[in-house]
C-alpha cells in the first residue's frame, strides 16, 4: 500500500473513532480513550528508536515532561493554541533527544540506555527545583471548558487532538518502516560495523531517530496539564510511563507499525479496566509481569503469532 | 556565601563515609555489568529488597539489620543463579541482550518496586541498632557510627570479594570471563556456569548493601531509583570492573554530592550523580583510570 | 616505490601509518602504495597487524600517526561510511550480514546509502541489479532468505557481494576464502580476477591460502609484527629469508 493512502485509511480510522465516541457521548470514555491514545503515539514513537534501530530508552518520562512542562510555561506566559503548544512541546524534546544522543549514542547502545535514565533524573530535578512552573508543589492549569470553534468539550477537543497525533505518529512510523530511512535504520539494529561498512551513517541516522522518537513523545506530553489539570514533578516523570511505553512495542511486536498500536491498544484498556475494578498499583504490576514473560517467552510479540 | 572550615570538613568526612557506602551498593553493578557485561538495571530493587529484609527482621525480632543480611546473602545468591539462568537461555544465546534483555531488568526493577509497595506502602521504614544513634567526635570533626559502620562493612566486603575474585579459581575463571575468553576456555571452563556463579555474587552483595542502606537513610520502594545513577556513573568512572576503582568513584562522587547539598541544598544532590554520569559517558567513558 | 610507475596516480597511498593498543604497537611506520587496477595479495603472519591495517584503511579504527589517501584525497578522520562512500569498500573476516534482512535486502542497503550517496540520485532498477549480484555469487535462489538459512560457505560470498553493491573501486577482502574447499577457492578467485579485469577494480586480498595468494597477486606484500619486511613480485618475496622466517620460523 502506498504511503498516502495507508494516511488516508489512518484518518478514516480516526474519524471513525471520533464519530463512535460521540455516539457513545460518555464523558468518561474521553478520558479513558485519551490515556489509550496517548499511549499509542509514545509507544509509536518510542519504537521508531527502540524497535527499528534497537537503542532502548528508558527516559520516557523526561521527554513526556518536558513536553507537559513546555506547555505549563507557554500557558502561564501566552494563549497559544494547544497545536503550537504541541508542536513546541514536539521540538524541546525532540532537540533534547539530539542533544542526549550526540552526547552518548557513539557508545555502546547500553551506555546510551544508562543515559536516557540518568536524563530522566537531571531533568526531574531541574524541574523540581524550578519554583516558575510550581516546582515540586507542581502547577494548577485551568482547563477550558469548552472549544468554541468546534463548538465541541474541551475533553473531546483533547481526544481529537492525541487522535491526530496518533495519525501522525503511525504514518511517519509506516512511512520509515520501508524506506531508504528504514532500511538504515535495521541495519544499525543489526550490526552497525557492517552497516558502516556499508555507507550507511550510523551516527546521523540514530540521532535522527531519537530527534523523531522523543519528539513525537513530547508531542504527546503537551497536552497533559490540560487533561490532568493539576501537573506535579512526580507525576510527570511517573516511573509507569516508562514501563508502559516500553512493555507496549515489545508485547504488540517491535518490527512493525502494528505492533506498538496492538500493545496500547491491549494494555492500555486492560489498565483502564483494572485501575477501575482492581487497584491501580496491582495493574501496574500486571503490566510489568506482562514485559518480563514477553520478552522472555515471546520475543516476536503479539504480531510474531501471526506472521514471522 | 559563608564557608566555615567546620561545615566544609564535615561535608568532607561525611562525603567519604558516604562514598564508601556508595562502593558498596556499586559492586555488585561492578561484577554483573564491568565483569559480565549485564547491564543489570533491577540492581537497586534487589538492595532494596535487602532493605525491607533486614527491616523485617530488625522490627519484628529486633535482630541487628548487618548480621540479618549476612545471613540472607546465600538465598539472594541462589536469586542471582535463577535470574542469570532466564537470562542466559532467553537473551544471551538468542543474541538479543540489547533491547530485550533491557527491557527484562526494567521489568524486574518495576515488578520488584510494584511489589514492595503493595506489601509495604509508601511510607519511610528505619530500622534500630546500637549504632545508629552516638557519633564519635574529633575535634570538630564529627563522625556518625550511622554512616561509619556502613562504611566499614562495606570496605569489608570489598576486600573478601577481592579476595575470592584474585585467590581461587572460581573467581580467577569469572575474571577471565571479562578480560580474556581464551584463557577462559584455556581453563576448561564453561562460560555459561561462570557468569552464573558471578551474577549471584552480584546479587548476593546487593543483601549487605540493603541493610546497609537502611541504617544510612530511610527507606521506601521508590528510592532505589535514586541509585541506578549512582552505581552506574561510579561503575563507568571507576573503569567497570576494577573494585580499586568503584571505591576511589564512590568516594569522589559521595563527597560531591555531599558538598553540593551542604551549601545548594538537598534537592539538588541527586542531579550531581547523574551529570557526572552524563559527563562521563559523554568525556570519558573508558573512566577516570581508563585509557582514553 | 613499488608500485607500478605509469601516468595514472596511485589509487592508495599509505604513509608512515601507526597504530598501538595500550603500549602494544599494532602498526608502526607503513608505507604502501596501491596502482589503480592492481591485485595485491597481503600476507603475515596472525597477529601481524593485517586486520588492524584493513581497519585502519576502512576508517573502524583510526590510526594515530601517518595518514591514508584514497584517489588523492586524505582519509585520515573520515568515518568508515564515507569512505565507503568514496569508493573503498571491504568484506569482513567472519561475514557480519544483517541479520532481519533478506539476501536481497542485504545488498541493497550499499546500492541505497554508498552508490546512491555518490550519484547523487536514486539508483533505477535496485531489485534487478540485487538479484544479478546474487547471481554472480550463485546466491540468486535464495534471495529473499534470511541470513540465518546460508552456510558458511553462502555467508562468505553473501559478505564479498555486498561488498561489490557498494560498486567500490578499491575492493579489500580479508580472509574472504578462509575455509572453504579448493573448487570454492577457485570459484571465489576468478570471480575477483573477473571484477579485477573487466570492471577495473583494485583489490587487496588478504589471505592465508598460499597457493590463492600466489596465483592471484600480481604484487605480494608481507606484514610481520606491525612492520612490512616484504613488498614485491610474489615470486621473489616468498623466497626472502626473513618471509620464510616468519612463515616457518627461523
Amino acid at each position: 500500500m502506498k504511503n498516502s493512502i495507508f494516511v488516508l485509511w489512518l484518518i478514516v480510522a480516526a474519524l471513525l473513532t471520533f464519530v463512535a465516541a460521540r455516539l457513545i457521548d460518555n464523558a468518561y470514555f474521553y478520558f479513558a480513550g485519551y490515556v489509550v491514545l496517548q499511549y499509542i503515539a509514545l509507544a509509536t514513537a518510542w519504537n521508531i528508536l527502540g524497535g527499528y534501530t534497537g537503542y532502548v530508552n528508558f527516559g520516557i518520562p523526561a521527554f513526556i515532561a518536558l513536553g507537559a512542562y513546555s506547555t505549563v510555561v507557554l500557558h502561564k506566559l501566552t494563549s497559544l493554541p494547544l497545536i503550537v503548544m504541541m508542536l513546541v512541546g514536539g521540538i524541546v524534546s525532540g532537540l533534547v533527544g539530539v542533544g542526549t544522543g550526540y552526547l552518548t549514542l557513539r557508545l555502546r547502545g547500553t551506555f546510551f540506555s544508562i543515559a536516557t535514565l540518568a536524563m530522566a533524573v537531571v531533568m526531574q530535578t531541574l524541574v523540581t527545583n524550578w519554583a516558575f512552573v510550581g516546582g515540586s508543589r507542581g502547577a494548577y492549569i485551568i482547563r477550558p471548558a469548552t472549544v468554541q470553534y468546534l463548538g465541541i468539550d474541551y475533553i473531546q477537543y483533547l481526544f481529537l487532538m492525541m487522535l491526530g497525533l496518533c495519525v501522525l505518529t503511525v504514518g511517519v512510523a509506516r512511512a520509515i518502516e520501508k524506506s531508504r530511512l528504514g532500511y538504515g535504520f535495521a541495519t544499525i539494529r543489526d550490526d552497525e560495523l557492517a552497516a558502516e561498512a556499508s555507507g550507511v551513517p550510523t551516527l546521523r541516522l540514530k540521532l535522527i531517530a531519537t530527534g523523531l522518537s522523543g519528539g513525537f513523545m513530547g508531542m504527546a506530553g503537551a497536552p497533559l496539564p490540560y487533561y490532568v489539570t493539576y501537573l506535579d514533578p512526580a507525576s510527570a516523570f511517573s516511573l509507569s510511563y516508562a514501563v508502559n511505553t516500553i512493555a507496549m512495542p515489545l508485547i504488540g511486536g517491535t518490527s512493525s507499525w502494528l505492533g506498538p498500536i496492538l500493545g496500547a491498544i491491549l494494555l492500555g484498556t486492560l489498565q483502564q479496566v483494572a485501575t477501575v475494578t482492581i487497584s491501580s498499583a496491582l495493574s501496574l504490576l500486571i503490566v510489568g509481569v506482562m514485559l518480563v514473560v514477553f520478552v522472555v517467552a515471546a520475543p516476536k510479540g503479539i504480531i510474531g503469532w501471526f506472521w514471522k | 556565601m559563608d564557608i566555615s572550615f567546620d561545615l566544609l570538613g564535615n561535608a568532607l568526612v561525611s562525603g567519604l563515609l558516604l562514598g564508601g557506602f556508595y562502593a558498596s551498593v556499586t559492586i555488585g553493578i561492578s561484577i554483573s555489568f564491568g565483569m559480565l557485561d549485564i547491564v543489570n538495571i533491577a540492581h537497586p530493587a534487589f538492595i532494596l529488597l535487602g532493605s525491607y529484609i533486614a527491616y523485617i527482621m530488625n522490627s519484628n525480632y529486633g535482630f541487628d539489620p548487618i548480621l540479618v543480611s549476612i545471613v540472607a546473602t546465600p538465598a539472594f545468591y541462589f536469586l542471582g543463579v535463577a535470574i542469570y539462568h532466564v537470562y542466559d537461555v532467553s537473551f544471551e544465546r538468542r543474541g538479543d541482550t540489547a533491547l530485550r534483555g533491557l527491557a527484562f531488568f526494567f521489568g524486574l526493577l518495576f515488578i520488584t518496586e510494584v511489589s514492595l509497595t503493595l506489601i509495604f506502602g509508601v511510607d519511610y521504614r528505619l530500622v534500630d541498632a546500637i549504632y545508629i544513634g552516638p557519633t564519635l567526635h574529633f575535634g570538630v570533626i564529627d563522625l556518625p557510627l550511622r554512616l561509619l559502620v556502613p562504611a566499614l562493612v562495606s570496605v569489608a566486603m570489598m576486600g573478601i570479594l577481592q579476595l575470592y575474585l584474585s585467590r581461587t579459581f572460581i573467581g580467577r575463571a569469572v575474571q577471565a570471563v571479562a578480560q580474556d575468553p581464551l584463557a577462559l576456555r584455556l581453563m576448561a571452563a564453561d562460560p555459561s556456569r561462570i557468569k552464573r556463579i558471578a551474577f549471584g555474587l552480584s546479587i548476593a552483595t546487593a543483601s549487605v548493601a540493603g541493610a546497609i542502606l537502611i541504617i544510612i537513610q530511610p527507606i521506601e520502594p521508590s528510592v532505589g531509583r535514586d541509585y541506578i545513577g549512582r552505581i552506574f556513573a561510579i561503575c563507568v568512572l571507576g573503569g567497570m570492573g576494577s573494585f580499586a576503582g568503584t571505591l576511589v568513584a564512590a568516594i569522589i562522587l559521595g563527597v560531591m554530592e555531599n558538598l553540593t547539598a551542604t551549601f545548594f541544598g538537598p534537592s539538588w544532590a541527586p542531579a550531581v550523580a547523574f551529570g557526572f554520569l552524563l559527563l562521563t559517558l559523554a568525556f570519558r567513558p573508558s573512566g577516570i583510570f581508563g585509557r582514553a | 616505490m613499488s608500485a607500478a610507475p605509469g601516468i595514472t596516480p596511485p589509487i592508495l597511498q599509505i604513509s608512515g601509518l601507526g597504530k598501538r593498543f595500550g603500549g602494544f604497537v599494532a602498526l608502526a611506520d607503513i608505507e604502501l602504495e596501491v596502482g589503480r587496477g592492481e591485485r595485491l595479495g597481503l600476507i603475515g603472519p596472525n597477529g601481524s597487524g593485517k586486520s588492524t591495517l584493513v581497519n585502519c584503511l576502512c576508517g573502524t579504527l583510526r590510526n594515530e600517526s601517518g595518514s591514508v589517501r584514497f584517489e588523492g584525497k586524505v582519509l585520515d578522520g573520515a568515518p568508515a561510511h564515507q569512505r565507503t562512500r568514496a569508493g573503498l569498500a571491504r568484506t569482513f573476516q567472519l561475514p557480519r550480514p544483517f541479520g532481519t534482512l533478506t539476501l536481497a535486502e542485504n545488498l541493497r542497503i550499499p546500492i541505497l546509502y554508498a552508490v546512491q550517496s555518490r550519484d547523487g540520485r536514486a539508483a533505477a532498477d535496485i531489485d534487478r541489479r540485487c538479484v544479478a549480484l546474487l547471481e554472480t555469487v550463485g546466491l540468486a535462489d535464495k534471495a529473499a532468505r534470511l541470513p540465518k538459512d546460508l552456510t558458511q560457505i553462502e555467508m562468505r560470498k553473501l559478505e564479498l557481494a555486498r561488498a561489490m553493491a557498494a560498486e567500490p573501486r578499491l575492493l579489500i577482502a580479508d580472509e574472504a576464502m578462509a575455509g572453504l574447499s579448493h573448487g570454492e577457492v577457485d570459484d571465489i578467485l576468478a570471480l575477483l580476477v573477473r571484477l579485477n579485469e573487466e570492471q577495473g577494480i583494485t583489490i587487496i586480498l588478504i589471505e592465508h591460502i598460499m597457493r590463492a595468494v600466489l596465483s592471484f597477486s600480481q604484487r605480494l606484500v608481507v606484514l610481520v609484527a606491525g612492520r612490512k619486511i616484504a613488498d614485491g613480485d610474489p615470486r621473489d618475496v616468498v623466497r626472502q629469508d626473513d618471509v620464510v622466517a616468519a612463515y616457518l620460523g627461523s
